[in-house]
């Protein structure tokens, strides 16, 4: 257990130790001196948080258990619904929205004695890579604050690298966990699809989003999925079986599991040198603690960026006709600042999307529309749709002779800011080994693991079948400990 | 119908903006063009992939319908949701004109 991580708070926290109160006073203090240099958070949530330290303190007092997060500060990425409270999706068009209902999940770990610091800063609706599509300005890495957080969890990712809160959650729908994560030198995990409820999280890519923990080790990580997952009536896609836990065999290492090295991933178009190097000792490490380590084919894996960029935004297109200025957020006119009062009702959603909406979002509805339109739909959305089954095929061959696979989680480390947005495509490459396992539904989680030439973090994935967060933790739990060392950032590595 | 090898025009996108309720300038529309046709390039090896015969993945799940017992349950507080809404009249969602010249 590393100083300062979720479960050693909750562990002083329940034993009445430590207060929930002064646990949260710590990380706000930190908040206080260096949001202004991250901007991590779209709005902190100091009173709200406040009362729910003190509620946790009062339940320990009386003799009652807070729960497994007893007195955690949370980040929460602001796509997740909190009632009451500003939930934006870093886009104007939902700016000063209070939604009615909080997510499942939000609900979830408030029950398990979680205290709320902030919503975090995301790239508009999650389209990104590097939270520089924010309406609300960029996300800065707390390792180098000339550098990208990655995205489109950057703000989540930069909040538990510069100890804000040593958990966080985001969402990842081709990589907006796993690749934040590495980037800013944290742990970053997708779930299996299913495995956690997505009621509340405003929807990007229905069939490919999942909420996901971010953490500063493996076992928060596992300590967090096992809190959120689970059935939900509210989300019929969420499974009814009850889910293998994460923290199941943690300290089961890896003697005799078989562990494939995807050869497409870990060749993938874009990817620096240093990345591969580190993918190897990866490898090394693992066949050292026992592993039977061997390189592996998964074929139709190098067609998952392109099917994934015409899959996930004809399904935005469609997620994000809800955004008409009718009965909610933005409506153009007068009042909202943005021009004359539109005069009939197509003018009023033509006005409200083209004020609302960034450049991103409007350039993934029209791709994804163009997708699905007429006499485009069989080349591009139909085609993408089959390739995805014949990903699913290669990696359930893949899962016949190996019980986990390796890849790499970014092409390289942060970027600076403003490197890659003149072009989408530079951009988009990013999520190149992250993107598979959103397509087959499969869970993967990101480790960090040592860092590049430059200094900053680099992380190496662990992916597994479905359902398989048992084995994933487990492997990932080795990885970590057989890690080169990450530096932690200045922020979080200050004295208290 | 086989579109391969065409190469989305600036008409294309002044269309699909037309559908997706977006407007644009006529430098925005060079530009979008531009990007969208780099994307459509590079995904020209899914377009050109033999799939015949391969099934569509939709989602990655095998769910069929999810059913539950149609019972009474509390639904969102309506006082609440109108409040969020741009404008609001006798407890329901106001818009501008919708019949009329179109556009």
């Amino acid at each position: 257990m590393i100083a300062g991580s979720a479960s050693a708070i909750a562990a002083a926290v329940r034993s009445g130790d430590r207060s929930a109160v002064e646990v949260l006073e710590e990380h706000l203090a930190r908040v206080g001196r260096h949001e202004a240099d991250i901007h991590a958070f779209n709005l902190v949530l100091e009173d709200q948080a406040r009362a729910q330290a003190a509620a946790v303190d009062q339940a320990v007092a009386a003799g009652r258990d807070p729960g497994p997060l007893a007195g955690v500060p949370v980040a929460l990425k602001d796509n997740l619904c909190t009632r009451g409270i500003p939930t934006t999706c870093s886009s104007r068009i939902l700016e000063g929205w209070k939604p009615p209902y909080s997510a499942t999940v939000v609900e979830r770990l408030a029950g398990a004695g979680a205290v709320f610091v902030g919503k975090t800063n995301l790239d508009e609706f999650a389209m990104g890579s590097s939270t520089e599509n924010s309406a609300f300005g960029p996300t800065a890495n707390p390792h180098d604050l000339s550098r990208v957080p990655g995205g489109s969890s950057g703000g989540s990712a930069a909040a538990v690298a510069a100890g804000f809160a040593p958990l966080a959650l985001g969402s990842d729908t081709g990589g907006s966990i796993r690749q934040p994560a590495a980037l800013c030198g944290v742990v970053g995990a997708k779930p299996t699809y299913g495995l956690v409820s997505r009621y509340g999280l405003i929807a990007f890519a229905s069939s490919l989003d999942q909420i996901g923990p971010f953490a500063l080790d493996v076992a928060d990580a596992a300590l967090l999925l096992d809190v959120m997952a689970g059935p939900d009536p509210c989300d019929s896609t969420c499974l009814a079986d009850p889910p293998p836990g994460a923290r199941a065999r943690l300290a089961g290492g890896v003697e005799g599991l078989r562990v494939g090295v995807v050869r497409e991933l870990a060749n993938a178009e874009g990817l620096a040198p240093e990345v591969q190097g580190r993918l190897d000792d990866a490898a090394a490490s693992l066949s050292a603690a026992g592993a039977k380590v061997d390189e592996v084919s998964v074929p139709a894996a190098v067609y998952g960026l392109s099917a994934y960029y015409l899959i996930a935004p004809a399904e935005a297109s469609s997620n994000l006709a809800r955004y008409d200025g009718v009965r909610y957020g933005l409506r153009a006119g007068r009042a909202a600042g943005t021009g004359a009062d539109p005069t009939d009702i197509l003018a009023m959603y033509t006005d409200t999307r083209s004020a609302g909406f960034g450049a991103e979002v409007k350039r993934r509805i029209m791709l994804g529309t163009y997708a699905l339109s007429a006499g485009y739909y069989d080349a591009y959305y139909g085609k993408a749709q089959q390739v995805r089954t014949l990903m699913v095929r290669d990696f359930d061959a893949a899962y016949r002779d190996f019980d986990v696979l390796l890849a790499p989680t970014a092409p390289g480390t942060a970027f600076e800011l403003g490197a890659k947005t003149a072009d989408p495509l530079t951009m988009y490459l990013n999520d190149v080994c992250t993107i598979p396992s959103n397509l087959v539904g499969h869970p993967a989680i990101s480790v960090p693991f040592g860092t590049g030439a430059d200094g900053l973090p680099l992380g190496v994935q662990v992916l597994a079948p479905a359902l398989g967060e048992t084995v994933m933790f487990q492997v990932a739990a080795v990885l970590e400990a057989a890690a080169p060392p990450t530096p932690a950032s200045p922020m979080r590595g200050e004295a208290r | 119908m086989t579109v391969m090898g065409a190469r989305i025009t600036t008409r294309d996108v002044a269309h699909v903006a037309r559908l997706a309720r977006l407007r644009l300038t006529d430098e925005e529309l060079e530009q979008y063009t531009g990007q969208l046709a780099a994307v459509l390039d590079h995904a020209r090896d899914v377009e050109l992939l033999d799939t015949a015969g391969v099934p569509p993945t939709a989602h990655p799940l095998p769910l069929r319908n999810v059913l539950r017992d149609d019972v009474v349950r509390p639904s969102l507080d309506r006082g609440e949701v109108l409040a969020a809404a741009p404008s609001v009249e006798a407890e329901r969602f106001r818009v501008p004109r919708i019949l009329g010249e179109a556009p």
